[in-house]
């Protein structure tokens, strides 16, 4: 199935596609077909800098699984760090 | 017997005058034949819808199909582009039937054109071909697997589209729907709602439900893929376009 479904959300970082590196804006997440992934369903995340045009991607396929495994994993990286250490106001939590 | 092919980029109108990128493929057989449009599923304009186009070519059909993407991201990837019309909403109705509508007046202007004209999608691209045969003077239309046509939307929903059950009865074609009983969207009781509103409407359709399949199961590229279905839906693709734009 389609879900069509979509979250967006607004980010601060960088990523790294095709033509290097880019600021990233953007992300979108959606449970859809992969274009690569060899599932029927994969967790797409895209990392966008909509301004800098569409290949200003960087584009994720994950299982369920892993898409979980990554959730935790950034919990726990951000937790384990002094609060705010990686926040947009550097040193200060976000 | 004349079997060469062109398949080449060329530029149509669509929606609103915009010049769009297309992919067609045609037999270079000078005598009058029907015509195909395309419509690419939500993963965009890629390498198996173009395969799709050659495929009606080499069957002896002039074929198009426009790149729905081309205002939003002219040039990209196909899928760097279907993320771009995602995160924009995807393609509005309206514009989805004047570009449908543009390429349908590009096969009509070729030299070998009989002037028939059907259309064809897969997935969203099979709600689309459904619209645009309700939308648009056309002699075939084939709907596979299209979800959303009779179906309510998600709360939530971000897409630009919407159940379209209620056009049934301006279907200007004879209607081929395929689509697999394992398939959530279109769940074989959207497809069995979509039959009684076109057997309601008094509207000529054929539609099959394979067995042991679900969604997608033309995409010979993912496990969705089912050769029985696939073969057997293409053979019946091609003989409905048989029956539906022949020369008269």
């Amino acid at each position: 199935m389609c879900t069509y479904l979509t979250e967006q959300i607004d980010i601060t970082g960088s990523g790294k596609g095709a033509a290097g590196y880019f600021p990233l804006t953007r992300a979108m997440v959606y449970v859809d077909h992969p274009q690569h992934a060899p599932y029927e369903h994969t967790v797409n995340v895209d990392f966008l800098n909509p301004a800098q045009g569409p290949s200003a991607r960087v584009a994720v396929e994950l299982t369920e699984e892993g898409a979980l495994a990554l959730i935790e994993a950034l919990r726990k990286a951000i937790a384990s760090a002094p609060a705010g250490l990686a926040s947009e106001r550097q040193g200060q939590p976000a | 017997m004349d079997d060469r092919l062109i398949a080449e980029t060329v530029t149509i109108t669509g929606a609103d005058g915009a010049e769009l990128e297309a992919y067609a493929a045609r037999p270079l057989n000078s005598s009058p034949r029907g015509g195909v449009v395309v419509i690419h599923h939500m993963p965009g304009y890629d390498s198996s819808t173009k395969e799709i186009v050659r495929r009606f070519a080499a069957e002896g059909y002039n074929a198009v199909c426009p790149n729905l993407y081309t205002r939003e991201a002219p040039g990209a990837a196909p899928d760097d582009a279907a993320a771009t019309a995602r995160s924009l909403g995807g393609v509005p109705d309206e514009r989805l039937v004047g570009d449908v509508a543009g390429a349908a007046s590009y096969l009509r202007g070729l030299d070998n054109a009989n002037g028939r004209i059907g259309v064809i999608g897969h997935c969203s691209g099979g709600r689309q071909a459904f619209l645009a045969g309700c939308s648009l003077d056309l002699q075939a239309a084939v709907d596979c697997y299209g979800a959303f046509v009779t179906e309510a939307v998600p709360e939530g929903f971000p897409m630009r589209v919407g159940p379209i059950g209620h056009l049934a009865k301006d279907l200007s074609a004879p209607l081929l729907g395929l689509f697999g009983a394992e398939d959530k969207h279109p769940s074989p009781e959207a497809t069995a709602e979509l039959e009684e509103l076109l057997k309601q409407a008094g509207k000529e359709y054929e539609f099959h439900t394979f067995e042991d399949a679900g969604h997608a199961f033309f995409a010979v590229d993912r496990p969705a893929y089912r050769p029985q279905a696939a073969t057997e839906g293409w053979k019946l693709i091609l003989d409905f376009y048989a029956r539906h734009l022949a020369t008269v």
